[in-house]
């Protein structure tokens, strides 16, 4: 298929949209990004992702791909000549990789929101307790998934490395507003020194958002949570 | 029936897991010969545990001492490891569809289930929406997968007798032949194929069983 075909619709914050976008990159493909508005949804996300009206939607010619994790196999099966694989080629490896990638957002996501709305600081140290859980779970699945090797899909960033990096961005930025130390080395090691190799990654670096912004989003969020609920 | 030497295949289920159903669709499709252990979800066994310690559900897939969970993870294993008798579409596109609809497709289906009023009416809405879309995803075909079961089949099979079930004990009909005659026309293709047919428990017993957790559901609520 010939270049400009491929559109995206995204959120900048959307750990689901940067996880695409960093095998998008990964893979060299070119692609025209639509920024989307979080409260009026234009009509090409409504006309391609009409079941949940969320982003990514990856636009390729006339085909429209909704759900993260589906867009990152279709790109791993539509481009599997391009650049280094998404997913591993051996069907348990696969199997593993796909187990964790759905662990990561069945656990983190609730986590996530939850930062957003915790008012109590008893609240605030269960969301802590819960993310250090998860991911003390994730330093075990890293240590069998890598083998030894720089990231969870091996000597390249593949399907679940993209899928848990993805969340750094908020990670970093809940550190700085509970003052908290999530990616903390004495806990995970491997796991933190992970996230160092993973951020330094050229198609990382161009796609997840600075700090600072995820910060400024989220404390705003945080602020838009707490006014709705003193409204009622 | 294909078993490799020495490959032993054990799937830790429990009868009326609609989730345990579709791995049994699948290996029932690539003619994999199976042990087959049900569980007891209220006193689950050590092996269960030991194979599934992130989740200890079911069902779980042990091949030759390894452990796969979560259903639709293990039939793309399934489909993965034993090449013939394909379930899955060979284009991308197809299969990004079909793995779109395998988890969108049950949607607001267990909240129509379980709420009232307001609440039912919204996820209503939300069901209606998906099989209109999915009905179009039938037109020329008698299955999902075209001629033969697919993967979407497997996947959304539970369809075929949970939302009777669910139209029974709500009292309200949803996929009625005449609102969705493709829909309707495949429930009863796909009930009656032969890799189907056999493997359900009765239809009273799976009846009581979603009754009771209704019942118990509703019962808390109020």
């Amino acid at each position: 298929m010939a270049e400009g075909e491929l559109k995206l619709l995204g959120l900048w914050g959307s750990q689901f949209v940067n996880r695409v976008r960093m095998i998008l990159e990964q893979k060299g493909l070119s692609y025209e990004y639509f920024e989307e508005n979080f409260v009026n949804k234009s009509e090409l996300l409504l006309k391609h992702n009409p079941v949940h009206k969320k982003v990514p939607v990856l636009i390729h010619g006339d085909r429209a791909i909704c759900e993260s994790l589906v867009i990152l196999q279709y790109i791993d099966e539509n481009w599997s000549g391009t650049g280094p694989p998404v997913l591993p080629a051996n069907p348990y490896d696969r199997a593993i990789a796909r187990f964790w990638a759905a662990y990561v957002d069945d656990k983190l996501l609730p986590l996530l929101i939850d930062t957003l709305k915790a008012e109590t600081e008893e609240a605030k140290a269960e969301i802590i307790a819960g993310v250090h859980a998860v991911l003390e779970m994730l330093e075990g699945a890293f240590k069998k998934c890598s083998a030894g090797k720089s990231f969870f899909g091996g000597d390249s960033i593949g399907y679940l490395d993209v899928t848990l990096g993805s969340y750094l961005a908020w990670i970093r930025a809940e550190e700085r507003i509970s003052g908290a130390k999530l990616l903390d080395e004495t806990k995970i090691p491997s796991l933190t020194e992970w996230g160092n190799r993973f951020l330094a990654a050229d198609c990382v670096k161009k796609v997840l958002p600075s700090v600072e912004r995820v910060e400024a989003l989220a404390r705003m969020l945080i602020a838009k949570e707490k006014s709705s609920r003193l409204a009622n | 029936m294909e078993e490799a030497k020495g490959e032993e295949v054990t799937l830790f289920g429990f009868w009326s897991s609609p989730f345990v159903h579709r791995v049994i669709w699948a290996l029932n499709i690539k003619k994999i010969k199976y042990k087959y252990v049900e569980e007891d979800l209220c006193d689950k066994s050590a092996l269960l545990l030991e194979h599934n310690p992130v989740y200890k559900k079911v069902p779980v897939l042990v091949y030759n001492g390894i452990a796969i969970a979560d259903s639709l993870i293990i039939v793309e294993f399934i489909e993965e490891t034993w090449k013939e008798n394909s379930i899955m579409p060979q284009d991308p596109y197809e299969k990004a569809v079909a793995r779109f609809w395998a988890t969108a497709a049950g949607d607001g289906l267990w909240q129509f289930f379980i709420t009232e009023g307001k609440e039912r009416e919204e996820a209503l809405t939300s069901v209606i929406n998906n099989f209109e879309l999915l009905e179009k995803e039938l037109i020329g075909k008698n299955f999902f997968g075209g001629d033969r079961i697919g993967y979407l089949d497997i996947s959304v099979g539970w369809i075929s007798y949970g939302v009777p079930i669910f139209e029974e004990i709500t009292e309200f009909k949803i996929i009625t032949e005449q609102k969705f005659p493709l829909l309707h026309a495949w429930m009863e293709a796909f009930s009656n194929s032969e890799f189907v047919k056999d493997t359900l428990p009765p239809r009273e017993k799976l009846s009581e069983r979603y009754r009771n957790v209704w019942e118990a559901i509703m019962q808390k609520k109020n």
